[in-house]
């Protein structure tokens, strides 16, 4: 062709331009649909929230103008959000804790039972996500009602029944047993990496059975305690379902607060609601990054 | 009390399930000496020391430590220490850290410890390397620390599982000295597993050599190579010819020891020694070693006890050693290793294939076996 008679390095330079260009539209192209679905749908609904977060909130609960400070100033100075702030934050803590004391344990036993059985263990612990959370809890209705099955047991026993549906005891139920999975099985994956030979070094050189899980085991694997107690503690602390139907919606958590907001109370308040999620937000963001920076540093 | 008898195993079994893992080994170890276990894996060396560190629980018999019973106590409270195959050593913790814990758990006073820490690390040639993690050492570094961490709590019998196995043959044998080094200067009792016999041979006092759970051999490294008590031990320790025939009779005495002769399939007769006499028609094999026979072109002294005309089949030129290989008979065909002593100049006095000779060895040379 006519472009052979230029110079020899001319096609070259042309040639590692378009393997740029090339290289670009590669990057572009796989980058693009995350990029988007991020943008799209977690970017832009945020930025609109925090914009609604700073306007006044209109006589059917729409955000309107003008611009304002005040939804922060109610959230810091009303009891009532105060309150649910603390109470949400004290559920997901109790929640968190008592999955890791159930958790851990269960964990250890699914690790060292005869191989043939870990998988049925562990495919176990997973067959609730096979039924539908809402169900579940309403199962759990039925199972602590007053004439339900736990409270004819009670009966059964020689006891007067109890009141353990609509209380903090049912709440704090219905979360554990919804979480409890996400606890253990991080745990797993940590503790299945740890190498026991450690303890029989430990209880070598004199730790009996707490000191070497207090000074080698659980150190070891934090990684796996800190991943599940964030994943048990985030969605926790947003629950509404489970407060709603096992607390009788007498205990306000958070994520009723914000429902409520948003659609049930009369006016609905968008512009308070979007403050409100904003701090739940920065407060549990800023939690996780310390709460992991302090328990896997000592790890490096 | 315990007549230094620092370790007393009676008649102790281990079960795992149907497998007798362990089978009524009887062993006493005596105070500060370097005493090995040695055998295939699957012998029960292992699970041996691992009872005696208090990891496993003898199902049957009894563990004695310096003459009190410990084979129900838990590890913890055992004053013995182990150094691990694969060392063990806390990857979360700094060197120091590593080996200060068996202080910490005694709870020893923070200012003698960090003292003891650094005599420790410097007993291993580690003394600058306390703060860091062990995942920054060398294998052998690792090794050292492992050691310093077990033997800073000054147990009464320091136990180490196959603790060089993963270190590289150099300083595999730097570790073998640097071990019996350390062993005598500090003078703890070290029980010592391998399946490596020039492991086991370099460092111990004592070899036991074991195998299926059972103790077959317990001597010194000559004892158990010069005059193992069975064919498993002799061909286990080192190499040695099997020439398998039934016994002729027992002659004359040598030394302490009685001649055997052994009429081979072949109708050879071929003569060793034995402890003991030996009744003429039982199965028997004589264990030559390679380097305890001697093939030479002129014909050995007269009235040597074992005398053949042999045909060289195969040379290999080791360097050190020339090994040869000679056909004995219809299908015998035994191994001679010959030291190279010859001047630097003499390179080609070696033995060719097809080349014949007079292989040869004294009756002394060469045990009888029964078992």
């Amino acid at each position: 062709m006519a472009i052979q008679s230029a110079p020899l390095n001319e096609p070259n330079r042309e040639l590692e331009r378009s393997l740029q260009r090339k290289q670009r539209t590669q990057l572009g192209g796989l980058l693009g649909p995350g990029l988007f679905w991020l943008i799209a749908f977690f970017a832009l609904p945020l930025a609109v929230i925090v914009i609604y977060s700073f306007m006044t909130p209109g006589s059917t609960g729409r955000p309107e103008l003008p611009f304002t400070l005040s939804n922060y100033g109610r959230l810091f100075t009303e009891k009532l959000f105060v309150n649910a702030y603390i109470r949400s934050l004290w559920m997901g803590f109790v929640t968190t804790l008592l999955c890791l004391l159930i958790g851990y344990p269960l964990a250890l036993f699914v690790i060292q039972a005869p191989p043939r059985w870990r998988t049925v263990l562990l495919f176990l612990v997973l067959i609730p996500f096979w039924t539908n959370f809402l169900v579940r809890t309403y199962a759990w209705m039925v199972i602590l009602q007053n004439n339900g099955l736990l409270n004819d047991l009670i009966n059964w026993l020689g006891f007067p029944r109890q009141t353990l549906l609509n209380t903090d005891g049912a709440v704090l139920t219905g979360l554990i047993y919804g979480q409890l999975p996400f606890m253990v099985l991080p745990l797993y994956a940590s503790i299945e990496r740890f190498d026991f030979t450690l303890m029989e070094a430990a209880s070598d050189l004199g730790a009996d059975k707490r000191q070497a899980f207090l000074r080698i085991m659980l150190p070891l694997t934090m990684p796996g305690v800190a991943a599940g107690s964030v994943l048990v503690f985030i969605p926790t602390v947003g629950q509404f379902v489970v407060s709603d139907l096992l607390g009788g919606a007498k205990v306000d958590l958070l994520g009723n607060l914000l429902q409520r907001l948003f659609q049930r109370s009369n006016p609905p308040n968008w512009p308070l609601g979007s403050a409100m999620a904003l701090i739940f937000m920065l407060v549990l963001t800023v939690g996780v990054i310390f709460y992991f920076r302090n328990t896997t540093e000592q790890n490096r | 009390m315990s007549d230094g008898i620092a370790i007393d195993l009676r008649n102790v079994v281990k079960q795992f399930g149907e497998v007798k893992a362990v089978d009524h080994i009887n062993m006493q170890i005596r105070d500060g000496e370097f005493f090995s276990m040695l055998g295939p894996s699957g012998c029960g060396k292992t699970t041996t020391l691992r009872m005696i560190a208090g990891f496993e629980y003898p199902s049957s018999g009894e563990i004695h430590l310096r003459g009190k019973p410990i084979g129900s106590t838990p590890a913890y409270e055992r004053n013995v220490n182990t150094v691990f195959q694969s060392y063990a050593l806390f990857p979360h913790m700094t060197v120091a850290e590593n080996v200060a814990f068996g202080l910490q758990m005694k709870k020893v006073p923070q200012p003698a410890i960090t003292q003891r820490v650094s005599e420790a690390l410097d007993m291993v040639r580690l003394g600058s390397f306390g703060t860091r993690r062990p995942r920054q050492l060398s294998g052998g570094q690792q090794q050292r620390v492992a050691l310093a961490r077990a033997l800073i709590n000054h147990p009464e019998v320091l136990l180490l599982d196959e603790p060089l196995g993963a270190l590289d043959l150099k300083l595999r044998k730097e570790m073998q000295i640097e071990l019996k080094g350390l062993q005598e200067r500090v003078g703890i009792t070290f029980i010592y597993v391998t399946h490596d016999q020039e492991e086991a041979l370099t460092m111990s006092d004592r070899i036991a050599v074991m195998e299926r759970g059972k103790v077959l051999q317990i001597g010194s490294p000559t004892e158990i190579y010069e005059r193992p008590t069975c064919r498993f031990v002799a061909d286990f320790i080192g190499e040695s010819n099997f020439i398998e025939g039934s016994v002729a009779a027992t002659e004359e005495r040598i030394g302490n020891d009685y001649g055997i002769a052994i009429t081979t399939a072949d109708g050879l007769t071929v003569r060793g020694v034995s402890p003991q006499p030996i009744k003429t028609g039982i199965a028997a094999t004589l264990s030559l070693r390679p380097e305890k026979a001697r093939l030479t072109l002129a014909e050995p002294p007269v009235g040597t006890a074992n005398n053949f005309r042999v045909t060289v089949e195969r040379v290999s030129y080791i360097g050190s050693d020339t090994r040869i290989l000679v056909r004995l008979g219809q299908e015998m065909i035994v191994s001679v290793w010959e030291q190279n002593t010859r001047s630097t100049l003499d390179r080609d006095a070696y033995w060719q294939a097809g080349e014949s000779g007079y292989l040869w060895w004294p009756a002394e040379n060469a045990l009888a076996l029964t078992e």
